[in-house]
């Protein structure tokens, strides 16, 4: 059983957290969208084997996340609140 | 100087001592061109490659694998072979697919041990029996096997489901598919690749791919650990490391990694003689020719390239193993292992071009690439023969998610995406 670090609540079991996709994925923004990059944003991902920066949800406490983790050792190397204020 | 198997060669190598079978496929160095290059060694890659001889005579092909054939996904899933979807570009897909394996230990003359002993999926209130009946009509309709089960009927094929009246998850019936059933998964890949190496096609072992050779924006071959090696035509059926492979050719695609876990108990003897999935467990259960009871279940939580899996997706599986059968409570389990899996939004896999000309995708099974094996294989070599789809592939293209035409498929792949 792997603890994850909420930056709200600190080390907590991995079941309380779900995994909510690639940080830094921006929503398009404006009128006219091209069609491509709607699809781009919906469905493409970086899917990095090693470090991968992901937004994360603690379902206890309600809070997005982003935390940094390696995809292959599963070890966390940083948790920070998404507006940087909290640091686990 | 046995090459074929027959009750014959049996015989007589059985009178020589066994001292006359030749290795069943060459480990050839490989040589600097090929009129083809399959990217991956397991079931969908040597398939590709066995089609691409069989089917369209292109035999000077090269199939490199960066550990051993048949070492990733397709000697870590369950053996399942099943045909039992939703929607009709899934049933021609994996419809066709059923089909050849059932006569592929004679296409290859290597005895892959399918076995149909039929599938049930389990349904566990009078809503899910609705829902089940209108899967049953949508299969019938598409021309596949299917019939609506009584609770009576699916006492009849196992009889040891937890039937008792306080069972937490009671059977109302199920989806049975009578043609479903497991086959010897190492001996998919050991007998594709035996039969592709009679053909001709170079089958290249601890060759890993560690960049493209990109001239003009088309692809026309691979850097290596073993040296460059070029084509015109080059396919990827790599799994769950598609999105590594993709990285390297300077492209994204839409697909997220999991490991996926399976384990086997000791082994019993025979006690279930059929394929058992139950939704409301997140399990499905089949007994093994040697009778290790085998078990599998959901992705894991957490998005991975680890083949080791997690206790949290472990235990749930465990758990919901004993509801359906408390008669396992017995059991050790002997193994646990992971594959990683490229799960795909609509849960559907991608066959077509990749936005790199020249070079041609096979990705996206994720937990169901087993069962596809022999139509990934035929499809892909389709494409690096023809440089086209045909009408089953088509669907499958990955312009489907910029089009909006998914083929939302996770009811038909009976386990939570």
């Amino acid at each position: 059983m792997q603890l994850f670090p909420c930056p709200f609540c600190g080390p907590r079991d991995e079941t309380e957290f779900h995994y909510g996709g690639d940080a830094g994925n921006a929503r398009p923004d404006g009128a006219e969208v091209p069609t491509d990059r709607w699809a781009g944003y919906l469905y493409l991902r970086g899917n990095p084997k090693g470090t991968a920066r992901e937004i994360w949800v603690h379902m206890n406490c309600g809070e997005f996340f982003v935390m940094e983790r390696d995809t292959v050792t599963h070890k966390v190397l940083s948790s920070t609140a998404l507006g940087g204020e909290h640091t686990a | 100087m046995t090459r074929r198997y027959s009750a014959l060669s049996l015989f007589k190598e059985g009178l020589a001592g066994q001292t006359g079978w030749k290795q069943a496929w060459r480990s050839p160095e490989p040589k600097p061109t090929y009129d083809a290059i399959v990217i991956g060694g397991g079931g969908h890659g040597l398939a590709t490659a066995y089609y691409l001889a069989n089917n369209h005579g292109i035999t000077r092909v090269a199939v490199l694998e960066k550990g051993w054939i048949g070492g990733g996904n397709t000697g870590r899933n369950t053996t399942v072979v099943r045909s039992n979807y939703y929607y009709p570009e899934s049933v021609e897909l994996y419809g066709l697919a059923h089909r050849l394996y059932e006569g592929l230990s004679k296409d290859l003359n290597y005895n892959v041990m399918l076995s149909q002993r039929g599938m049930v999926n389990l349904c566990h209130s009078t809503a899910e029996m609705e829902i089940g009946a209108r899967t049953v009509n949508a299969m019938q309709i598409n021309g596949i096997d299917a019939e609506l089960f009584s609770p009576d009927d699916v006492r009849r094929v196992a009889p040891i489901y937890n039937f008792s009246p306080d069972a937490r998850f009671p059977v109302f019936g199920g989806i049975w598919q009578g043609r479903a059933g497991t086959a010897r998964h190492d001996a998919v890949a050991w007998g594709y690749a035996r039969a592709a190496s009679r053909l001709g096609v170079d089958i290249i072992q601890n060759c890993e791919i560690t960049d493209f050779i990109v001239e003009g924006g088309r692809c026309r071959g691979v850097q290596t650990t073993r040296g460059a090696i070029r084509a015109e035509r080059i396919g990827m059926a790599v799994a769950g490391h598609s999105s590594v492979l993709a990285a390297k050719a300077g492209f994204r695609l839409p697909i997220n990694s999991y490991a996926l876990q399976a384990c086997v108990s000791e082994p019993v003897k025979p006690i279930l003689d059929t394929v058992v999935l139950s939704p409301g467990c997140g399990v499905y259960v089949s007994q093994s020719d040697k009778g290790e009871i085998v078990i599998g279940g959901g992705l894991d939580r957490i998005p991975s390239y680890a083949q080791r899996g997690n206790l949290p997706t472990l235990e749930s599986v465990i758990a919901g193993v004993l509801e359906m059968f408390p008669i396992f409570g017995q059991l050790k389990l002997m193994r646990q292992w992971a594959g990683i899996v490229d799960v795909v939004p609509d849960s559907s896999p991608i066959i077509g071009p990749s936005p790199l000309p020249n070079l041609f995708l096979n990705c996206g099974w994720g937990t169901g690439g087993f069962k596809a094996i022999p139509a990934g294989g035929a499809l892909l070599a389709n494409l690096l023969a023809t440089g086209k789809h045909n009408d089953i592939s088509r669907p499958f293209d990955l312009d489907r998610f910029a089009a909006g035409r998914l083929i939302d498929e996770a009811a038909g792949s009976g386990i939570a995406h």
